[in-house]
């Protein structure tokens, strides 16, 4: 068989769609400053505002003034749980009656750090625990929004992923939002996987927050966005001019926001029929590796996951020697192990649905995407077959899963 | 022309970790006359070695690894750099002159995944028990770490092997740093490291 070159790291990063890099490209000519009122300026400036009208309709916000570009996700999360620590202090600086932040314990490190910050500085901060699916626990939430049942007062924010980004499980955001909703919460969710993938839909969920990322849509890196409800409350990370409705100072990244406009345009687009191909690739991919590589284990929702999403375990392997045998067959894709990550702890999230610490470190996340062909799934379980057999057998650890 | 992103590690890594040396094969009929694992399962390393000695020399050797691809090639390197070699000083090797013979490793694998030397010694020791001459290399090589009472590395991970978890548990076991207190920095990260290594 041939060498192949299969990048299956989507949900680390996606390349730039043609379309998108020339669009920018022509852009670059397009120096003025959109915040300027000349000519030049307001022309500028028009190319941003029907970007921001674009990445609006890809989550189903008919107000193109509810976003707010960023640097990426990991600010806009950051600017929301930022904006919790001004709505849950009094102004003389102590906690307010609601202060009450409800998370999950798999979230995205940039949400997990940002709420053990606010932790840190005092708040009540509960982390939902998960199934061994990855789902968190509706009746744990209500128990947690109540609080004659729980601890910590009424509850301020709650923020649930819509998607994760290691097993791809969605989360029932709709039920969760009513829920946080009916209790006086804001409810924000981190959508960065999600976009492009399964529909999003802000308004029929009725939340108040989103968040959002270019470069997973085959658009530009160092651009995001966050989603703002009209009337809720957001407070600058970054301040200094009046850009983005005083939310988020600095000079519009004209280039990076057209990028996002035309990526957000054709994923809503392509969304049905790409979500649809890689649905059946991904089950092609787990069928192959289930049918040809004994004791493996199938991480996440069997059903409730995202369509180009799939994480499994391949005990008595570690992941990160897995991960450079593929590497060295031209396949591209992420593990949960600890080796890999420079921690000493393997994924958080794996260990959140209650898979030992073997599991997780032989642990190995496929994430297929738009340029992926039944010929490359055929190809990495080609390949993927003798790799785990070997390491395998000069393992101290049986590949038996308990 | 040499691409410093080709691999992730040396040439030499990725050479003992595509073919590695001296791995255990259960048909071959190996017969150890000693053998040692260490590891934790938790940090994702977990090492065994099996020695075949002759007049307190290593005569043949196999291994197995559980671990990332600097885990095998350290336990491929050292597998090959020990055979022939008199027991004492098989005894002595410490991680760092592994890991310059595989041209280097980066620092955060230096201590989780060359844990070679530690299951070598384990082996060696069971073997020193066998023949009668249990820890008669105690002491061998090992660095002072507490210059008040004489308390050595070893001695350290002796303590953790035989439960220690934490500093008030080590001191327990071996008095450190009760005279002074200045060891207590270096001691707490080398407790650390082996409780990494050895706890449960």
């Amino acid at each position: 068989m041939d060498k192949r070159y299969v990048y299956m790291d989507y949900n680390a990063t996606t390349p730039l769609r043609e379309e998108v890099k020339a669009a920018m490209v022509e852009d670059m000519d397009v120096y003025a400053n959109a915040s300027s009122i000349h000519e030049a300026g307001r022309r500028a400036w028009g190319r941003v505002e029907l970007a921001r009208g674009k990445v609006a309709s890809l989550i189903g916000s008919k107000d193109p003034k509810s976003i707010v570009f960023t640097s990426g996700g990991s600010e806009s999360n950051n600017t929301v749980f930022n904006t919790m620590y001004d709505l849950g202090r009094k102004e003389d600086g102590t906690l307010g009656e609601r202060c009450k932040i409800i998370t999950t314990s798999i979230e995205h490190p940039c949400v997990m750090n940002a709420a053990r910050r606010l932790a840190d500085e005092g708040f009540p901060v509960v982390f939902l625990k998960v199934d061994g699916t990855g789902r968190i626990d509706l009746d744990e939430l209500r128990r947690e929004l109540d609080p004659s049942r729980s601890a910590g007062g009424p509850t301020l924010l709650v923020s649930v992923m819509t998607a994760n980004n290691e097993i791809g499980t969605i989360q029932d955001i709709a039920s969760i939002a009513a829920m946080a909703k009916a209790a006086g919460a804001l409810v924000h969710s981190d959508a960065v996987q999600a976009a492009g993938k399964i529909p999003i839909d802000v308004e029929a969920w009725s939340l108040d927050y989103l968040t959002l990322s270019c470069h997973k849509i085959y658009g530009p890196k160092g651009i995001g966005a966050l989603y703002v409800r009209k009337g809720a409350r957001a407070e600058p990370l970054i301040r200094g001019g009046h850009q983005e409705m005083g939310i988020r100072a600095g000079t519009y990244n004209n280039q990076g926001i057209l990028g996002f406009g035309l990526a957000a345009e054709l994923a809503q687009r392509d969304l049905a029929s790409l979500a649809a191909r890689l649905r059946s690739l991904r089950e092609r991919l787990r069928d192959k590796i289930v049918a040809r590589i004994p004791d493996v284990r199938v991480n996440g929702h069997p059903t409730e996951v995202l369509p180009n999403t799939l994480n499994v375990s391949f005990p008595g392997a570690e992941g990160e020697a897995i991960l450079l045998s593929l590497d060295l067959e031209g396949i591209e894709v992420s593990t949960g192990s600890a080796c890999a990550s420079g921690s000493l702890d393997p994924s958080h999230v794996l260990m959140a649905t209650g898979v030992g610490p073997e599991l997780a470190h032989g642990s190995i996340r496929f994430s297929l995407g738009r340029l992926t062909t039944a010929e490359d799934v055929d190809y990495v379980a080609d390949k993927l077959e003798p790799i785990i057999a070997r390491l395998r057998r000069m393992s101290t650890v049986s590949s038996k899963v308990e | 022309m040499s691409d410093a992103f080709e691999w992730l590690y040396s040439p030499i890594v990725k050479e003992h970790f595509t073919n590695p040396k001296n791995v255990f094969d259960p048909d071959e009929g190996f017969e150890p006359d000693a053998q040692g694992v260490v590891g934790n399962i938790k940090c994702g390393d977990q090492m065994m070695f099996m020695l075949k000695i002759k007049d307190d020399r290593i005569a043949d050797v196999r291994w197995k690894t559980y671990g990332c691809a600097s885990a095998i090639a350290s336990t491929s390197m050292l597998s090959e750099v020990i055979k022939g070699m008199p027991l004492r000083d098989a005894y002595t090797i410490k991680p760092s002159d592994i890991a310059s013979r595989l041209g280097g490793l980066p620092e955060n694998k230096i201590h989780c995944s060359v844990l070679g030397d530690k299951a070598l010694r384990a082996a060696i020791d069971s073997y020193l028990e066998k023949t009668g001459r249990p820890g008669a290399f105690k002491g061998e090589d090992a660095v002072v770490i507490c210059n008040c009472l004489n308390i050595t590395d070893r001695d350290i991970e002796q303590a953790v092997k035989d439960g220690a978890r934490n500093w008030e548990q080590l001191q327990a076991a071996t008095k450190i740093g009760t005279v002074c207190g200045g060891c207590k920095p270096r001691a707490e990260e080398l407790l650390h490291e082996l409780v990494h290594i050895y706890g449960d």
